[in-house]
């Protein structure tokens, strides 16, 4: 690996680290809009045209805001979690492919951070982390509703992971690759795995609603019973990290959604575009199209269902996804080995 | 999770838990679920609430002792205060009790157009349950198309009376002014277009069935048991008795409407949603029932040791001035006696107990305030349930906090 890759590399982590806060930053702002669009509001328009510099005036809030730590919280693990979640939030992104590559002083750039060989894998173990974040944060706060949440979270995420984690493997089956690359090539034109994996398409979805702690899965938060779950002791810049993470997974989870469902990058007619850059360009634009629809999806659930009860998401987890998750591996199993026939 | 035995009584059998480890969860008094100041010290085994000890008096204003202190139109205020979301039922429940103590002749155009004013009260007391119900269960979105609604009922009152919350509406022996023909238009076009949003909710909740599954079996109390404690108005007729002040002893003319009274089966949050909102469809026939037949006649009886004479009255005859002077210093005669009067209050029946002795100021009045009887059994309700049913059992019940602690 030269020196010259290595700046590639460093300015691509630094450009997608950047772009993905400043979509996240944004993300909170469309999901005020979209929410007064759904309540019949109007939402933040005050701060600059159409109210879009709310973001920043929200973020310049927090920094400057008392930062109160309670007196029996256990300080260092107080200050870790909201790190852990941000952390955990930030990396994730690093092996989506967000193009196939563009040329640039002469050099082909791979629209990719990291094309390694297992990069499945590598998400479903980034997001496993991500738990530690909430249960870290809601334990040390020393409060009984940050337990709870903490609590909740856990045990929530970790049921749903496995549905998410069985409904991956059906769609590794087909590809027969653990790198999100070539999942994502291999789907050119329409052909999306949602037309192969209607099913496993919907419990990935459902499991990351659920991985995200987005409503109806917000057991986490869950504001008429647990005050703020998890971050409820927290104030200043260390909850906007948590609500910021939080913004961040809902992107790279609906990135990854439309990577391992709906063909990534890919669009029908793309062989049309010559220009590798152009290409390369279009198909971020594609990927953007696609992730931005299923945030406004994953929105539009949040202000329209109610939540459920910790119960029933737990009953719902075992109880059906996990089943559907199994039988939907054994089809794919068995179609696969009539194909070869 | 350990299942905890509870027999008929309510009362715990087991306490098999899970590692005999008990918390204790402090549910208020400042709690985003508890919509006013309760407190709650639950005994939890995880999510599992063993027992509950609610305590009450955060916000009481000693109403009763007020009103002891006050000539009568001067109490009209303090009902404004008891509970805040139905403020014209308490209102015109207490003139009404005053009026049956001084044995004043009201006119029919009063008594329909009381019952257009409380109506719209239930109406808009119901939406505010119904949809926190909705919020509870996480879904906010619902609240804020019947809360436009809400702010429409409100637009009437102040037609009618100048306020929107503490409405003080009407006066002893009728209202202070006849509706105007624009709270007529704007009646007319609130219920042409009540409906649609109306709808919009129910289809949105009713038959949700992630909030079914919340709100089916949550809270829930037999009829038995809900008459022993005195439950009244929705909550008893979730539970299935169909007792109705309006129907069982009529008042302000309620036997002229024809409307009927729904009633549940398990007296669970989601009956209780239920009952609302059918609730809800029957007082708009009642509204539209009084505002077709509405009788000509005065707005007010004839009762001048309570009514104030018109103002140019006043300034003009000699027997007006001395009325107006009374009446506001209090100085009106009144007979000795005590009285009982209940309406049926959009979340229970609210009596009023009055003990004159002859006096300006009541000697002794008492609120029979509906939400005091069913905190009571709040602890029961819960108790073997989860937290998140505890917080709907709340806001289901409509415990109003004015009204708990008056």
């Amino acid at each position: 690996m030269d020196s010259a890759m290595m700046l590639e590399k460093l300015v691509l982590i630094v450009v997608i680290l950047a772009i993905t806060l400043v979509v996240a930053l944004y993300l909170t702002f469309g999901e005020r809009k979209i929410a007064a669009f759904f309540q019949d509001r109007l939402g933040p328009n005050r701060v600059g045209p159409f109210g879009l510099f709310q973001p920043f005036a929200d973020g310049g809030k927090l920094i400057f805001k008392e930062e109160i730590i309670p007196k029996n919280a256990e300080k260092w693990l107080f200050i870790l979690g909201p790190g852990v979640a941000m952390i955990v939030a930030t990396i994730t992104s690093a092996v989506i492919p967000w193009g196939t590559s563009i040329e640039l002083f002469g050099r082909t750039i791979a629209l990719q951070v990291a094309d390694i060989n297992i990069g499945v894998l590598y998400i479903v173990g980034i997001v496993s982390v991500g738990v530690y974040g909430i249960m870290i944060g809601g334990w040390a706060s020393n409060n009984k509703y940050s337990l709870y949440g903490a609590i909740r979270a856990s045990a929530q995420m970790i049921s749903y992971e496995l549905s998410m984690g069985l409904s991956l493997i059906a769609v590794i089956m087909m590809s027969g690759t653990l790198s999100l690359n070539e999942i994502v090539s291999q789907q050119p034109g329409w052909h999306w795995n949602i037309l192969y994996q209607p099913l496993g398409f919907l419990l990935f979805f459902v499991s990351a609603l659920a991985e995200c702690n987005r409503a109806p899965f917000d057991m986490a938060e869950c504001e008429t019973e647990l005050i703020g779950g998890y971050h409820t002791e927290y104030s200043s810049m260390k909850l906007g990290f948590y609500l910021f993470s939080e913004y961040i997974n809902m992107f790279v989870s609906c990135a990854v959604i439309s990577c391992v469902y709906l063909g990534g990058y890919n669009f029908p007619g793309m062989s049309h575009i010559t220009d590798p850059t152009l290409l390369g360009l279009t198909q971020v634009a594609v990927m953007f199209a696609k992730i931005l629809f299923l945030v406004f999806v994953f929105m539009w659930i949040r202000w329209t269902l109610p939540r459920f009860r910790y119960d029933q998401l737990m009953r719902l987890g075992w109880k059906s996804m996990i089943p559907l998750a199994l039988v939907n591996l054994v089809i794919t199993g068995l179609v696969i080995g009539i194909m070869k026939f | 999770m350990s299942e905890l035995k509870i027999n008929q009584n309510g009362q715990l059998t087991s306490l098999d838990t899970v590692d005999g480890e008990i918390a204790t969860l402090n549910l208020g008094p400042t709690h985003p679920a508890t919509h006013g100041i309760f407190q709650n010290i639950l005994k939890v085994d995880g999510e599992r609430i063993i027992s509950a000890e609610p305590t009450v008096g955060y916000i009481h204003r000693a109403f009763e002792k007020l009103a002891e202190r006050r000539p009568y139109q001067q109490v009209t205020p303090i009902t404004d205060r008891l509970n805040y979301c139905s403020s014209p039922i308490n209102n015109l429940g207490w003139h009404m009790t005053v009026e049956k103590l001084i044995g004043a002749e009201i006119p029919k155009r009063v008594d329909y157009m009381r019952v257009i004013v409380m109506e719209l009260a239930r109406i808009a007391d119901h939406l505010v349950c119904n949809s926190v119900i909705g919020v509870d269960t996480g879904a906010l979105t619902g609240f804020t198309y019947v809360f436009q609604e809400r702010e429409k009922i409100y637009d009437l009152f102040e037609e009618i009376c100048g306020a929107r919350l503490t409405t003080n509406v009407g006066r002893i022996g009728g209202f202070d002014r006849d509706f105007s023909p624009v709270f007529f238009q704007k009646l007319d076009k609130f219920l042409k277009e009540f409906h649609i949003i109306f709808d919009d909710f129910t289809n949105l909740l009713e038959r949700n069935r992630i909030f079914m599954d919340r709100v089916i079996g949550a809270g829930p109390i037999t009829g038995e048991r809900a008459l022993s404690y005195g439950f009244t108005g929705p909550n008893l007729r979730a539970a299935g008795v169909d007792y109705d002040v309006r129907v069982m002893n009529p008042y302000c003319s309620y036997q002229d409407f024809d409307f009927d009274v729904p009633i549940g089966k398990d007296g669970d949050t989601y009956d209780r949603f239920l009952v609302r909102q059918e609730e809800i469809r029957q007082s708009l026939r009642i509204i539209h029932q009084a505002k077709d037949n509405l009788p000509a006649g005065n707005y007010h009886g004839d009762v001048p040791s309570f009514f104030l004479p018109p103002k140019e009255e006043v300034y003009r005859s000699m027997e007006a001035l001395i009325y107006h002077f009374k009446i506001t210093m209090g100085e009106t005669p009144i007979p000795a006696g005590e009285v009982y009067h209940s309406v049926e209050g959009a979340n229970g029946e609210l009596g009023y107990y009055l003990v004159s002795d002859g006096g300006r100021t009541p000697y002794r009045l008492h609120f029979r305030r509906p939400c005091f009887i069913y905190y009571q059994a709040y602890p029961e309700m819960i108790k073997g349930s989860v937290l998140s049913d505890a917080i709907l059992t709340m806001s289901s019940m409509n415990v109003i906090a004015g009204e708990l602690d008056a």
